[in-house]
């Protein structure tokens, strides 16, 4: 690899090289008065990036709603915070590793998750759990199957070992992620509200101290040459050298100096380095303070030799952190790190803002080498205000509705092939750790007791999901996304949790094509109104955009974290499982309001059955009502909630529970309808809980298909009880039929639509997925 | 007064705290033990935790013998005092010569964190003291390393002495005979991969590791009053 990069006089495409526009330079030369040298040309092309400075997506942003009474710290910062009660805050934050994991899938997902726990750590919170999304191509080709095997690998190798549960995540295959898979990491945190720090340097003379590994030569470019470009065919074996390598025992050391250092008050500002390295994290943390900042890049520890300048600004050599800390402090510091074998060096000093305009200026063994205004690089780079258009031929897509598609002959074995046990994936996840995980992976959302070293007491619980649906945005991104939030809320309130706040990770495609600009424009406004709707701020999130393949955008994928609040979690909420004897009730419309005429009863636009089954894509989607959908999911949240907080004949939270079990409130089970719709959602529920359904009064296979918003499927022994609390609540409700036996059997008005023995749908879901994915 | 659990920590311990929560939830005072510590006075019992003990990038515990703390360690047991080690515990502590054989990678070479159905096969240790030999629990596994391998020789001996203490009933990791935890020749080392303190809590799936855990503290409490 060449190391000297030739100065623009030399080589005027040298900012092309480094991802900037020919405009952006002449950008840069207006700032600076002056041509950059190659040192500051690369600052800028790194702070730049597209993964950076979200120069495409920043104005569209905007119109997300972040407030909220529980708001700490919204977007902007390292991690979004909200206040949980009980002097607990808690912490969260999305993000994407796509590109790394497309060309190395084992270390690109394993740096994900180190990204993102130091995002989280950042703000004082100790990493409590890990989610993932994950989205691949059909794994019926060796690549694919490589890719699945190396991301889980990764996640698994590095999470464990740094000890942060992976509670849950999302698992989604389709042709339009075969050449760019996505993985998106989700980690939340908490903190006792008093040690929340935010990333900003203050104080003329305090210490800019380097923690954690040594920096070397992986990862340049990683924001620029590597995630803000699409791939065209060989070219991501050549980007190899720009994916970063991940090292958990040293993170795992990090995380605990850092927390130690914060509960000692030794530090006034601290930033993680992640993607750009040094140069993002002392201009921002310089910026977001409104002072300068130092450098002197001889005194960074360096992994190999030979390094220069923009080298060591620009590496993203994992597992490193940059603290301001007072002269005075400093010993304190170093005792602290020394204990955690984290190497701690002094790299700069914090210098005067001198009106408002604080300088970073980069040193090499004294004599300054480059030097910019700090601001310039973390908060002026261009917004881009790109050209939208719907595409063309989307009003021809949206009528080619699949609802109308001829009725299978055989509704059960297309619902044997909808079903999908992701155990595979989390089995090789540590998801226990803490002793917090009241409802894993496999449930509708992760529960989590609000407890872990240093939190002040609490009967609390907190939930958390992430949900996307792909399907469903292609055709509409705009109801799409708002589906997809509806789902959200939906998980939470099965297990009895109030939803709080949302983050997001928005993966499109390139944005310099005006349809992907349309859809990440309908994205935010489908989100924004929704958000609004349901009362909820968005905290925080991610854009990862050029995920194309020689020129082929994927579809649409927004990926929601939403976060759930439990007042007091005493018990485990009932499972997403049958019982013996239980009523099964539909909580929700059993068809679509207004549904006659051309407006069907059972829409199947943008479902699995219609996508999977049928290979058709387009269509209308089903609308969301949201007061309906809000008034369902406050009644599932509270009938759930009652039974997790139920005060009488149970264990007290802290104290020791023996017993194992339900026994408690109104349900006996409780699954969302959401892919697959009522078909999958009836099979899920039998194979959890061993125990057959019987269902009559189906309409067909639209029915048993569709992916009708705003539904949720319970079991009770109490079904009067069960329908006068929905009737109360303006919730419909109607008993399907029963749990029992050792068969899953639904009938139709004229003949019986699917008919299975409980082996026959245990043999279908059980390693459904080992199977695929360990295919010779 | 409580017994009192010293719980070791190495810089890549991870389940540290948990095990202090459990041991707490049955009644034992714990408190945390740094690997460079070289004395371990006033301790009735040591417990090994889980986690990757120095990243475990070589075989898991191979560093982690040559930690300070592990000189004392070891005179604690040969003094007879009771200790444990939990999953990286048992790894270090086969690697440190206290428990023979070696845990290896798992068959499949695939972590797995699930719950596990483990019988106890002997009570003649300090963790199954006093539980019926035959007792099913539910305990979850989380390891990549957890399959237990030894010569021939050793497993006649762990088999003929009652040392092998719990067996899996459906074996997750290829460990021979299925073993799931041993104990020295005295009964109070006790190594085991399934991880008590993760069933120490209805809320949370599982209270079966509370017997476990309560006879490690009522070995514990002997000691003390000895």
């Amino acid at each position: 690899m060449s190391t000297v990069p030739p100065s623009p006089e030399e080589r005027p495409a040298l900012h092309r090289a480094l991802g900037l526009t020919d405009d952006e330079l002449a950008r840069i030369v207006e700032v600076l008065g002056r041509q950059p040298n190659e040192l500051e040309l690369a600052l800028y092309g790194v702070m730049w990036s597209e993964h950076c400075s979200y120069k495409s997506s920043r104005r569209h942003l905007r119109r997300l709603p972040t407030a909220g009474d529980r708001v700490l710290v919204g977007p902007g910062e390292n991690a979004g915070v909200i206040d949980a009660g009980d002097g607990i805050a808690v912490a969260i934050r999305i993000e994407s590793h796509n590109h790394p994991s497309a060309i190395e899938p084992h270390q690109g997902a394993a740096t994900g998750v180190g990204g993102i726990l130091r995002d989280v750590f950042t703000m004082g919170a100790r990493p409590l759990a890990v989610m993932d999304a994950l989205f691949f191509g059909p794994p019926d080709d060796a690549r694919q199957r490589w890719l699945v095997e190396g991301v889980v690998s990764g996640i698994s190798s590095y999470g464990n070992s740094v000890g942060v549960p992976t509670v849950g995540g999302e698992l989604t295959f389709d042709p339009c992620y075969a050449g760019n898979p996505l993985v998106n990491v989700l980690c939340l945190g908490a903190l006792p509200v008093e040690r929340l720090v935010l990333g900003r340097a203050s104080g003329r003379g305090n210490l800019a101290v380097l923690l954690g590994s040594a920096t070397g030569r992986d990862g340049i470019g990683g924001v620029s040459v590597l995630a803000s470009a699409g791939f065209s065919g060989d070219a991501g074996d050549a980007k190899r050298p720009s994916v970063q390598v991940g090292d958990p025992f040293e993170e795992k050391r990090l995380i605990e100096a850092c927390l130690a250092l914060l509960d000692a008050g030794l530090v006034v500002g601290i930033q993680d380095l992640g993607g750009a390295g040094l140069a993002c994290a002392t201009s921002e943390t310089a910026a977001r303070g409104g002072v300068g900042m130092d450098v002197d890049v001889s005194s960074v520890p360096r992994r190999e030799p030979g390094m220069v300048p923009w080298e060591v600004m620009t590496s993203e050599s994992q597992e490193r952190m940059l603290a301001i800390v007072t002269p005075e402090a400093w010993p304190a510091v170093e005792a602290v790190c020394r204990r955690w074998e984290v190497r701690a060096s002094v790299v700069g000093t914090v210098s005067d803002g001198g009106e408002g305009e604080g300088r970073l200026r980069v040193r090499d063994a004294g004599a300054v080498v480059g030097e910019v205004p700090a601001a310039s690089l973390a908060l002026d780079a261009p917004v881009y205000d790109r050209p939208m258009r719907a595409p063309a031929d989307l009003e021809s897509l949206r009528a080619d509705d699949p609802t109308t598609t001829e009725a299978p002959g055989d509704c059960g074995s297309e619902l044997c092939s909808l079903l999908l046990d992701p155990s595979w994936v989390y089995r090789q996840y540590d998801h226990q750790l803490f002793l917090n995980t009241v409802v894993g992976p496999g449930g509708d959302a992760a529960l989590l007791r609000l407890a872990g070293p240093g939190l002040p007491p609490s009967e609390r619980g907190v939930a958390v999901t992430t949900d996307s649906a792909p399907r469903w945005c292609a055709v509409d991104p705009r109801l799409g996304v708002a589906l997809v939030l509806a789902e959200a809320i939906s998980n939470l309130a099965c297990v009895g949790a109030s939803p709080a706040a949302v983050v997001n990770c928005l993966n499109f495609g390139n944005p310099e094509h005006p349809e992907v600009m349309w859809q990440l424009s309908e994205t935010v406004d489908g989100l924004a109104d929704a958000c609004r709707a349901f009362d909820l701020p968005v905290i925080g999130g991610n854009v990862s955009l050029y995920n194309e393949t020689t020129g082929a955008d994927i579809s649409p994928t927004p990926v929601l974290g939403v976060l759930g609040l439990v007042e007091r979690l005493r018990h485990r909420p009932p499972p997403p499982a049958t019982s013996a004897g239980s009523t099964v009730v539909l909580l929700g419309a059993r068809r679509a309001a207004g549904a006659l005429g051309s407006v069907p009863g059972h829409p199947l636009a943008g479902s699995r059955w219609a996508v999977e089954c049928r290979g058709r894509r387009h269509g209308t989607l089903p609308s969301l009502d949201l007061e309906a959908h809000a008034r369902l999911t406050r009644l599932v949240a509270s009938l759930v909630a009652e039974a997790v907080g139920e005060t009488v004949g149970g264990t007290v939270a802290g104290a020791v529970g023996e017993a194992v079990g339900g026994g408690h409130g109104l349900l006996d089970g409780v699954h969302d309808v959401s892919g697959g719709g009522l078909a999958v959602a009836l099979a899920e529920m039998a194979v959890a809980g061993g125990v057959g359904v019987e269902v009559r009064g189906i309409e067909g296979h639209a029915e048993l298909f569709t992916e009708l918003p705003s539904r949720v499927l319970v079991t009770t022994g109490r079904p009067g009880e069960l329908l006068a609390r929905a009737h109360a609540a303006g919730v419909p409700a109607e008993v399907l039929g029963t749990a029992g036996g050792d068969r899953l059997v639904v009938s139709g008005p004229a003949s019986t639509l699917v008919d299975l023995s409980m082996a026959e749908l245990s043999e279908a879901m059980a390693g459904s997925l080992a199977k695929r994915l360990e295919a010779a | 007064m409580s017994a009192r659990i010293g719980v070791v920590v190495f810089p890549g311990t991870n389940c540290e705290h948990d095990t202090v929560l459990a041991f707490e939830r049955v009644g034992a005072a714990a408190s945390l033990v740094w690997h460079t510590d070289e004395r371990l006075d006033g301790f009735d019992a040591l417990v090994l935790p889980g986690g990757f003990a120095h990243g475990d990038y070589l075989r898991p515990g191979a560093i982690a013998r040559f930690s300070p703390v592990m000189g004392a360690v070891a005179r604690f047991a040969a003094g007879g005092g009771p200790v444990l080690g939990i999953c990286n515990g048992f790894q270090v502590l086969t690697e440190a010569g206290l428990l023979p054989g070696a845990l290896v990678k798992n068959r499949g070479l695939r972590f797995v964190c699930a719950p596990a159905r483990v019988r106890v096969d002997s009570d003649r240790s300090v963790l199954t003291a006093r539980i019926e030999p035959g007792t099913e629990l539910q305990i979850p596994v989380n390891h990549y390393s957890g399959s237990y391998v030894c010569d021939a020789r050793t497993l006649a001996e762990l088999r003929d002495a009652g040392r092998v203490v719990l067996r899996y009933v459906e074996n997750p990791n290829g460990s021979v005979d299925d073993i799931a935890g041993i104990t020295s020749p005295e009964g109070n080392v006790v190594g085991l991969m399934p991880h008590p303190e993760r069933a120490s809590d209805a809320l949370v799936g599982s209270a079966d590791g509370l017997p476990l855990l309560r006879a490690m503290v009522a070995a514990a409490a002997a000691v003390r009053a000895a």
